[in-house]
């Protein structure tokens, strides 16, 4: 199989996780929506690995892996401390962080 | 070029001659209180050691040949940088000697008569440090083999000067008078300094001997630049037009520093500094021709600022100016009057200094009183002060045989060889001379008494008398003594020049058509001061009248052409400051702020406009890599 079609559906589900996190307000649904964008960009990763013929990008592919679990470790817990504070998961509520 | 001695034997002692009074202002001023009570009579002692050593070397000059009488004394190289070397070496000649002796020798007599004056100041232990210090710093000045040590004096004398003139420094005119001293002679010595420099320029050297043995191979020009820097430097320090508007001020110290610095040697030293560079005024024409102008000028102002003022120090003052003026023109004459130059120099140091001395012993018994309006009928309540005042008063209008009758008839004559411009206008002088010097007198001690009510004159003590009778014993026969027994010509003849012009009318002529002009200013003087009444309080006076006591408004002509100026220009600048300086620093700092405040609207707290533009900054920087790719 043309290794090609690997890259495109990596740039389709990175496109769609881009617009996830601009268009939804859930926090949990951008969250995942930054989930789809890492995984498309791993997709990505080992597509060319393949293509290139060594393992650079596999290895790099589990960093990201590393990596995301780390931000899911955070993320989840700054979402689920302000869930408990303001009672809502609305990414545009908090905005007090401003000029 | 005279061959240079080493020094030897008491001239070995050069030095000492300066160490001396450097020694006592040392002690004086930094012992402190400790020497309150003898420190005075060591200041006197160490200028009596000094005018010994100046008396025993002038012994001991005059026994040597005349060209054998210019000694060399080298203590140590002072700067050596490149090609440029200044030494602390002596040069005494008979130039010097002259200044020496005049130096320490009036110097102790008012010292001595300080004792008197200033007993009963409580700073008086300071009063004698900074006399002790000006003489050390006038004997360098005179001593040194060089300009820049020369300069080094005369900064010295300029300091000594300002302490002593705001000796007084708790009246406000005390203290503005030394500052105005201090200022006007700044720019004398920036002329002096310009002048060393040129010279190092052109010549390579700054020693006196360097400098005159090559003087003759500069051009015209340079020598003419040098000498109109020397003359601004004389200006300055000898109060000369267009600088002389600190001297009537400087009146404000105590008479003695008036009668020491004032009259006798400080104010002299830009007659020495001329006649010392007679090589390049000899050669530069036109600088002696400012020269001459500039002494003619300065003469007149005086005498004419002299006959108008009532306070009796300030018309002594104008006196002063208009003498040293005679000097000065003496000094452009060229080789025919630098001798009488450094001749009337001389007896005016001493009759000047008698009368100074004579006027503080007036104001002494009139509590410190210095308007001649207040006084009148003083000759029997201070018998040898009126005495030995009248005898500096014949000196001074040159009645023969007194001192002024040989030294200024003789720049007459000089004035004379060389123009009869100049010598009608010196001639006439003598008769302005005659005029205020009677006036002074005939208000001070003759007519009517005009004390004010709780003033009881008396005669000063002893201590001061006596100086005032070897000064006036001095204005009585210093001249004759010089022209018939010391020769003064052929002794100054090796270091200055000396030359005759034939004169077209006998000499006789010209003494007596001074002597019948000096004659006639006294008996207008004597007729409308001490036969007429004189009113206590000034009479409006004639244009003339105004203007003299104006000063012949010289404080007004510095202050529309150089003081206002300075604060226009000071405020301009203030105004550059505050407006174009601080203007573009506030201004950016302003923008800055500014673009901030517009900045910061952007952070909306929003996080999904955040998100938006970071995947808009993500597409750019893509979009810029795909295009670079491309081209």
């Amino acid at each position: 199989m043309n290794p090609s079609n690997y890259v495109m559906l990596s740039a389709v589900l990175f496109s769609i996780g881009a617009l996830g996190v601009l268009v939804r307000r859930n926090a949990i649904i951008v969250f995942m929506s930054v989930e789809l964008m890492l995984n498309a960009a791993n997709l990505a990763f080992v597509a060319f690995s393949r293509m290139n013929g060594n393992l650079d990008g596999q290895v790099v592919a589990f960093f990201v892996m590393v990596v995301a679990a780390a931000e899911v470790v955070v993320g989840l817990a700054i979402i689920v401390t302000i869930f408990r504070t303001r009672r809502s998961a609305s990414i545009d509520e908090p905005n007090l962080l401003k000029y | 070029m005279t061959m240079l001695m080493p020094a030897e034997g008491v001239f070995s002692l050069i030095w000492v001659l300066i160490a001396l009074p450097l020694a006592g202002a040392a002690i004086l001023l930094f012992a402190g209180r400790r020497t309150n009570s003898w420190g005075p009579y060591l200041g006197v002692l160490t200028v009596l050691g000094s005018a010994v050593i100046g008396v025993l070397m002038l012994l001991e000059m005059m026994q040597q040949p005349a060209d054998g009488r210019t000694y060399g004394q080298e203590l140590f190289t002072w700067i050596q940088v490149g090609g440029f070397s200044a030494d602390m070496a002596f040069q005494l000649d008979q130039l010097s000697i002259v200044f020496v002796l005049l130096i320490t020798i009036v110097g102790s007599l008012i010292h001595v008569y300080s004792l008197g004056y200033m007993a009963h100041d409580k700073d008086r232990r300071k009063f004698f440090g900074y006399l002790n210090l000006f003489v050390a710093a006038m004997l360098l000045l005179v001593l040194a083999n060089n300009y820049l040590l020369l300069y080094v004096g005369w900064e010295g004398v300029g300091l000594a000067s300002y302490l002593l003139i705001g000796f007084w420094q708790h009246k406000p005119s005390a203290a503005a008078a030394a500052k105005k001293a201090f200022i006007i002679n700044r720019v004398g010595d920036v002329g002096l300094s310009l002048a060393i420099m040129l010279m190092f320029v052109t010549f390579g050297s700054v020693s006196f001997q360097d400098v005159f043995g090559v003087a003759d191979q500069a051009s015209e020009g340079t020598l003419t630049a040098i000498g109109l820097l020397l003359l601004l430097a004389a200006c300055g320090k000898s109060a000369q037009f267009p600088l002389q508007a600190w001297l009537l001020d400087a009146m404000e110290g105590p008479t003695p520093v008036s009668a020491l610095i004032h009259a006798a040697t400080m104010v002299t030293a830009g007659v020495y500094l001329i006649v010392r560079s007679n090589v390049i005024f000899t050669a530069a024409e036109w600088a002696a021709i400012a020269v001459i102008v500039v002494g003619l000028i300065t003469m007149w102002m005086g005498a004419i600022i002299g006959s108008a003022k009532d306070d009796i120090k300030k018309s002594l003052a104008g006196s002063t100016m208009s003498q040293i003026g005679y000097m000065i023109t003496a000094a452009g004459l060229g080789p025919i009057g630098y001798v009488f130059a450094i001749f009337h120099l001389l007896t005016h140091g001493v009759f000047k200094a008698g009368l100074f001395l004579g006027a503080g012993s007036v104001m002494h018994g009139m509590n410190d009183n210095v308007n001649m309006r207040r006084y009148g009928a003083l000759r029997s309540a201070m018998v040898i002060t009126a005495g030995t005042f009248i005898v500096c008063y014949l000196a001074i209008i040159g009645i023969p045989p007194f001192d002024g009758f040989f030294s200024k008839d003789d720049i007459i004559h000089a004035s004379f060889e060389r123009s009869p411009i100049i010598g009608v206008l010196a001639m006439l002088a003598a008769g302005l001379t005659g005029f205020y010097m009677t006036r002074m007198v005939a208000m001070t001690f003759f007519g009517k008494a005009r004390w004010e009510d709780d003033v009881h004159p008396h005669e000063s003590p002893k201590v001061m008398t006596i100086p005032l009778i070897i000064l006036a014993i001095g204005a009585a026969f210093l001249g004759m003594a010089l022209v018939y027994w010391g020769d003064i010509e052929s002794w100054l003849e090796p270091v200055v020049g000396f030359e005759e012009n034939p004169l077209p009318l006998a000499s006789w002529v010209y003494e007596a058509t001074t002597l019948a002009l000096v004659l006639i200013g006294v008996a207008i003087g004597w007729i409308m001061y001490a036969r007429r009444e004189v009113p206590v309080e000034a009479p409006r006076g004639t244009v003339l009248t105004r203007a003299a006591r104006e000063e012949l408004y010289g404080n007004q002509v510095n202050d529309v052409l150089v003081v206002q100026p300075t604060h226009y220009a000071s405020r301009s600048l203030v105004w550059f400051d505050n407006k174009a300086v601080d203007g573009f620093v506030n201004g950016s700092a302003a923008f800055v702020g500014g673009l901030s405040g517009r900045m910061r609207r952007y952070q909306t707290g929003f996080v999904r406009s955040y998100a938006l533009s970071m995947v808009g900054g993500v597409l750019l920087v893509v979009l810029a890599l795909v295009l670079v790719r491309m081209s």
